[in-house]
């Protein structure tokens, strides 16, 4: 024992210093020590896995539709006749409210893949009806055009357009 | 030592509800006895570790089916496939044994420094009742992941009921939900693995409640009798308590990891097989001593009687001891009995963990006898004939006693 007095420099005391240093060091540590706890709700390792999706065409006959799975989301698959894609390029784009061309949201005219998830509150649209003849939200009245694109009723965007690719003619691959 | 808060918002609510009050008393001017040692601190560990079990266990069940074709593989979906599953996992795992060590030293804490003696026998009731809750939790958590040592532990443990006459074997069926350990035995063992904590915490706040009630006992066993003996809890325990809790940290984490399966058994990651039992099974190492005394009886029965009976004598404990002195600092003969005592729970450990063969199974025999003679026997008669040493008149002399040049001053 030295010197009991605390040793002042320009107003601050070694104990002050001391505090700090201790407080910094437990907060850093509990924070680590959170994290895990905070991480281990995120997707794991075998959900982040299924994050594509491979699915056939040859079968889905021209005005017909399929639903595929993509991440435990429904994927709607439209084989859709030329009156279909007319009446989407039929469309003064600069109207809509999530203006978005029909070129813009397919690779090939002919397919149309989107997330079947209404951009209001999440449930699955009916295909074929609506007072475009596109999709219809059962739950809160939206209408979709046959693009899939918003036209009247609470929700704020069209129906998203998943990452795909046409592997060949016959398959693609979602995701 | 009263709580007057300045702050309007303390002070609205400690009107309404006085429950800032009730902290600032129990974690900062609750008076201690200013000679607490390093062994005073396993109470709070333990009340850590209840929290790192619950916090680590409520996450696992997140990830966790509680079911026999499926229990299996979502505790290895947790290893390998959950963010930081592993380290999750090995924590709960490891955590059990970490809060078995830092509740046996309590335990050993309270039987050498007498805390079990009036007024405290509530106090000590309440903290076997806590055991009591955390060996029933453990078993049944050990259940959980389905492994060969998981389903061998659960149909040995609830086997031990059918030793009851008459009743035992509708007991054991009650218990299983059917005529072997089988989904409806993991469906209630989850469901009350993960009810028992919070039991357990239940029973911690009586157990504080008692102990704020009496107070702390101490190395000299002596009351507290003036302002001269005591110091606030707060700062001097807090960071004692914190200060043992880090070194007690760097233990647990020498465990969790680098030896994080040293604690287990191998025969866990081969998956339940109700048809094959492992070569050699036995249950985890904190319920060796009680294994021992099971297998020490050659009688189905009298072995179960006596293996819950080692845990009821301990409630006795308060009047068993009839010595009025309580620390054996000060009780020559006690002291060493007790040392022996603990000698005779590692045996008692060790031979719990060996084949029933002999000579285990003699040695097994001797420490139980032992176990027994010591509390049963031993414990009334020193009380009775021990002459203890002089006890210092106060907290504060027995502290002021052992500083160098103080003796000089006041003995002179």
């Amino acid at each position: 024992m030295t010197n009991t007095t605390p040793v002042e420099e320009d107003g601050v005391k070694r104990r002050d210093f001391l505090y700090v240093a201790a407080g910094g060091v437990g907060a850093v540590g509990t924070a680590m020590a959170i994290w895990p706890f905070v991480d281990q709700m995120n997707p794991s390792a075998d959900v982040l896995a299924l994050s594509s999706t491979e699915v056939d065409l040859s079968a889905i006959d021209v005005g017909s539709e399929i639903t595929a799975v993509w991440q435990g989301k429904p994927v709607f698959i439209r084989h859709r006749t030329e009156a279909e894609i007319e009446a989407a390029n039929d469309v003064d784009v600069e109207s809509l409210r999530d203006p978005q061309t029909d070129e813009d949201r397919t690779e090939r005219p002919e397919w149309l893949i989107m997330v079947g998830i209404c951009t209001h509150l999440g449930c699955v649209p009916l295909k074929e009806s609506g007072d475009f003849d596109g999709w219809f939200c059962p739950c809160h009245g939206s209408h979709y055009d046959t693009s899939g694109r918003i036209r009247k009723g609470p929700a704020p965007l069209n129906l998203a357009v998943p990452p795909y690719a046409f592997l060949d003619d016959n398959t693609v691959k979602i995701g | 030592m009263s709580f007057e808060p300045k702050n309007p918002t303390v002070k609205w609510v400690e009107t309404r509800l006085p429950i800032i009050g009730m902290l600032h008393h129990a974690l900062y001017d609750y008076p201690t006895p200013k000679n607490l040692s390093y062994w005073w601190t396993f109470g709070s560990l333990a009340g850590f570790m209840l929290v790192v079990q619950i916090v680590t266990g409520i996450v696992l069940s997140m990830h966790y089916t509680a079911h026999v074709d499926m229990a299996f593989n979502s505790v290895e979906h947790i290893m390998r496939d959950v963010n930081y599953g592993w380290l999750l996992r090995y924590m709960h795992a490891n955590g059990a044994s970490m809060f078995f060590i830092v509740v046996y030293l309590h335990i050993f804490r309270g039987l050498y420094y007498g805390s079990y003696k009036a007024p405290r026998e509530l106090l000590w009731w309440l903290g076997l009742v806590i055991f009591l809750l955390m060996m029933a939790t453990a078993f049944m958590g050990y259940v959980l992941p389905w492994g060969q040592m998981s389903f061998w532990g659960a149909t040995v443990i609830t086997n031990l009921f059918g030793a009851l006459p008459v009743v035992g074997d509708p007991i054991v069926t009650w218990l299983w939900g059917g005529f072997s350990v089988d989904n409806p035995t993991l469906n209630r063992f989850f469901s009350l693995h993960y009810l028992l904590p919070f039991v357990i915490v239940g029973i911690v706040i009586l157990h504080v409640w008692a102990l704020h009630t009496t107070g702390s006992n101490n190395p000299t066993g002596i009351e507290i009798k003036d302002k001269q003996d005591s110091i606030p809890f707060h700062p001097y325990y807090t960071v004692k308590d914190l200060f043992g809790l880090a070194v007690f940290l760097i233990f647990f984490s020498a465990f969790l990891f680098y030896a994080p399966n040293y604690l287990g058994h191998p025969d866990n990651y081969i998956p339940a097989n109700p048809l094959v039992t492992p070569a050699h099974i036995v249950p985890e190492w904190y319920f060796l001593p009680f294994y021992a005394i099971l297998r020490a009886v050659p009688d189905k029965l009298g072995g179960v009687l006596l293996m819950f009976g080692a845990i009821a004598v301990l409630f006795a404990l308060p009047w068993l001891d009839r010595s009025r002195v309580r620390s054996a600092k000060y009780r020559p003969i006690y002291k060493q009995l007790f040392w022996i005592f603990v000698i005779d729970c590692v045996i008692l450990t060790y031979v719990g963990g060996k084949p029933a063969e002999e000579p285990y199974i003699l040695i097994g025999r001797l420490a139980t006898v032992y176990y027994f003679v010591h509390i049963l026997i031993f414990l009334p008669l020193v009380g009775l004939f021990e002459k203890h040493k002089p006890l210092p008149s106060s907290i504060s002399e027995a502290v002021l006693d052992k500083k160098p040049g103080a003796g000089e001053a006041g003995n002179a």
